[in-house]
């Protein structure tokens, strides 16, 4: 066989294993959403270490960010003079796993809802999207909600706001032209490049991610996955992820609060 | 916020081994990063961690730029008699934080 034919036979060979994969592809896609029960949160994704890390409630890297919150929840600030404790000294139970929700008509998430109460109740002002502060308070909030099950309100007035988060997430976007859908729904679990990718249940945020090395956002992740399929990126806290949020968080109903997990 | 943890069992039968762990809260950062503008970030790491029991010096670490942020280092011991751990970090920029623990050993 000279070389010319030896290139051919490659090239058919490489035919013909492409458009098995695309066969297998299309299949996988036949069956999009996920079916309910199957459904793993990022944990059982995690190696063992990280799982340990995540499970050390004493030295765990988001103890540290769970002690400065809940320094946050009992100091007193702004002009009422009074703090978090001082009116929920019962502490807020199941409020992250309500979260996003209306608030005066507005669909907000919790970080948004803390600075709501900041600037409403304590007549303070806002703390920052993403500044460590908000990160804390965000997570000291969402740990007293841990174990307990997802549960969002999607319909009346909520029902506009959730499916333009559905639409959001099946939307293709950006130069890579893909949709959260189709690595999220059609390919979780299975590999892109070193990493396995996980079902995208917010279950754990504010997360403490190592690849950060240290705490963030849902909007944080969400931006980050924006500019791996090369999309304009909408802004921390803006209404179309906060959108994305409740349906995520419709799509993880039912699954336990994790809050502050910790993520490779 | 320099915040540290350290834990340390409460009691302990004398002669046994015990796990300490430590967890501080620093960002570690390299010196070998760039802003976006290409100005080095500079270096800012803690640089050692030394453990006293009842005043003797019982495990030392130093710490490297390779070390991840908020680094958590965990020893063992014997557990000699009832006492006091100290801990100290220090590091660059007048970095200074010290915590204490008490074991009872009987």
């Amino acid at each position: 066989m000279d070389r010319r034919q030896r290139l051919q036979r490659h090239r058919q060979r490489a035919d013909q294993r492409r458009l098995r994969f695309l066969a297998l592809s299309l299949l996988l896609a036949a069956g999009t959403a996920l079916p309910q029960d199957s459904r793993k949160s990022g944990y059982e994704f995690m190696s063992r270490e990280t799982q340990a890390m995540q499970n050390d409630d004493v030295t765990g890297p988001a103890v540290l960010y769970l002690l400065d919150g809940e320094a946050l929840w009992k100091r007193r600030a702004g002009a009422s003079d009074r703090s978090c404790a001082d009116c929920h000294a019962a502490g807020l139970k199941g409020a992250a796993a309500r979260y996003p929700t209306l608030h005066h008509g507005k669909l907000v998430n919790l970080e948004q809802r803390i600075n709501a109460c900041r600037t409403g109740q304590q007549k303070a002002a806002a703390l920052p999207y993403e500044s460590k502060e908000l990160l804390a308070l965000t997570a000291y909030v969402g740990r007293q909600s841990r174990g307990l099950p997802i549960q969002v309100e999607t319909t009346g007035e909520h029902a506009s706001y959730f499916e333009a988060g559905k639409r959001t997430f099946f939307r293709r976007q950006g130069q890579l032209n893909l949709a959260c859908a189709q690595c999220h729904d059609d390919n979780a679990g299975r590999k892109l490049a070193g990493s396995t990718i996980p079902e995208a249940h917010p279950t754990g945020y504010p997360i403490y991610r190592l690849e950060w090395q240290g705490m963030g956002s849902l909007h944080r992740r969400f931006r980050n996955c924006l500019t791996g399929v090369r999309a304009e990126n909408y802004a921390l806290g803006s209404p179309e992820f906060v959108e994305l949020e409740l349906y995520l968080m419709w799509r993880a109903r039912g699954m336990r609060i994790e809050t502050p997990a910790v993520r490779p | 916020m320099a915040r540290v943890v350290v834990s340390v069992p409460p009691s302990a039968k004398k002669g046994e081994v015990i796990e300490i762990r430590t967890l501080a809260s620093h960002p570690m950062e390299t010196g070998f990063r760039h802003t976006t503008t290409g100005e080095l970030i500079p270096r800012d790491i803690i640089t050692t961690l030394v453990c006293t029991y009842n005043g003797a010096e019982i495990f030392r670490a130093a710490l490297h730029p390779a070390v991840s942020a908020n680094p958590l280092v965990t020893f063992n011991t014997v557990a000699t008699e009832s006492g006091t751990l100290e801990f100290k970090w220090t590091g660059d920029n007048g970095y200074s934080v010290t915590a204490s623990a008490p074991i009872s050993v009987v």
